[in-house]
């Protein structure tokens, strides 16, 4: 069980995590960013004057075109463009769990290789995009300024970031505290030590409020697709990340007692 | 749990710590598969329009539903 393996493993994980996360975001998620996209038209009607609107010049809400004149069409996004980045995304994220899996493999307790990727899994999600998501939850089109993207953008990766540090940090904690009191102790050390590290970083970090006056009913349900979009993400990497480790070690052990069997014949 | 004993043969069954892969092989992997990682969800959630270039928002409207659904900043 090297680290070869690992990578493959979580690179097929994580495509099959991206077309279940496009295949979810295409029947919930779409229906949503229509309807926002139909407010964001029809409240930009009056000033639009057929041409195409880029960031450089755009003095309103919008940060980009949408309408037919946009250089991307909407069908291609909603389709094609979706599903590139669902996968790209997809393919990162369970390639990069599958060499965490392989860090992981014997280094937390005594866990079998199934169950330190499980949970290495739900760290990875809940770390990087859950706690991010209850700081920072997914706005639709419509919804914020293109003047403050910049700003934004670096305020939610910085969130991130912070999180995922801090779960890299109770992770050491936990496995510290493991060896010195015992396992309970330890992970909920561990466990305290990624609370606090999250809920000061999302006291400290500013809010974001950009909504304006839009629709609360739209705003939830596109809320809620984007958060399936991610679960069902992180449900694939996890569970068919733990299918395959788990395959490769029966056959890592069959080998090995097989090896001994016949050494001691 | 039976500590790690080098013969091979110990036990039937492998005590997790024996699979441990050596941080210093797994080291250069993980730094690689960090920065591609990172590349990637750059090049989807924002750079082009959002951060740099300008010109050039093909990238950033191709992956446009994408980067609202998975939860990164847009508009
Ligand atoms: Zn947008």
């Amino acid at each position: 069980m090297g680290a070869r393996t690992f990578l493959v493993h979580g690179l097929v994980a994580g495509l099959l995590a991206g077309i279940a996360a496009f295949v979810v975001a295409y029947t919930v998620g779409e229906p949503q960013i229509d309807k926002a996209i139909a407010l964001e038209e029809a409240a930009s009607a009056p000033a639009s004057d057929g041409h195409d609107h880029t960031h450089a010049d755009s003095d309103e809400s919008a940060g980009h075109s949408h309408g037919d004149e946009a250089a991307v069409s909407r069908t291609a996004q909603s389709t094609v463009g979706l599903a590139t980045g669902t996968l790209a995304v997809g393919v990162v994220l369970g390639g990069f769990t599958g060499l965490l899996a392989a860090l992981g493999l014997g280094r937390l307790g005594s866990l079998r290789p199934a169950a330190s990727t499980a949970l290495l899994a739900a760290i990875g999600a809940v770390s990087f995009s859950i706690v991010p998501f209850l700081k920072y939850p997914a706005t639709p089109p419509a919804v914020g300024s293109g003047e403050t993207i910049d700003s934004r953008t670096a305020v939610y990766f910085g969130f991130v970031a912070v999180s995922v540090a801090g779960a890299v940090a109770a992770i050491a904690l936990a496995r510290w505290g493991a060896r010195r009191w015992s396992g309970v102790p330890g992970v909920l050390a561990g466990l305290g030590a990624y609370a606090l590290v999250v809920v000061v970083a999302a006291v400290a970090f500013p809010k974001i409020d950009e909504l304006g006056d839009f629709p609360a009913g739209i705003l939830w349900d596109f809320r809620v697709s984007s958060l399936l979009t991610l679960l069902a993400m992180w449900a694939v990497i996890g569970a068919v990340l733990v299918a395959l480790v788990d395959r490769t070690w029966r056959r890592h052990s069959d080998v090995r007692a097989r090896r001994e069997l016949a050494a001691s014949l | 749990m039976a500590h790690a004993i080098p013969t091979p043969a110990a036990t039937g069954s492998v005590a997790p710590s024996d699979l441990a892969i050596p941080v210093r092989e797994l080291a250069p992997w993980l730094v690689l598969g960090a920065l591609f990682a990172l590349s990637v969800l750059v090049l989807i959630s924002s750079v082009q329009g959002a951060i740099t270039i300008p010109e050039g928002t093909a990238i950033h409207e191709w992956v446009h539903d994408g980067r609202h659904l998975l939860g990164f900043p847009c508009h």
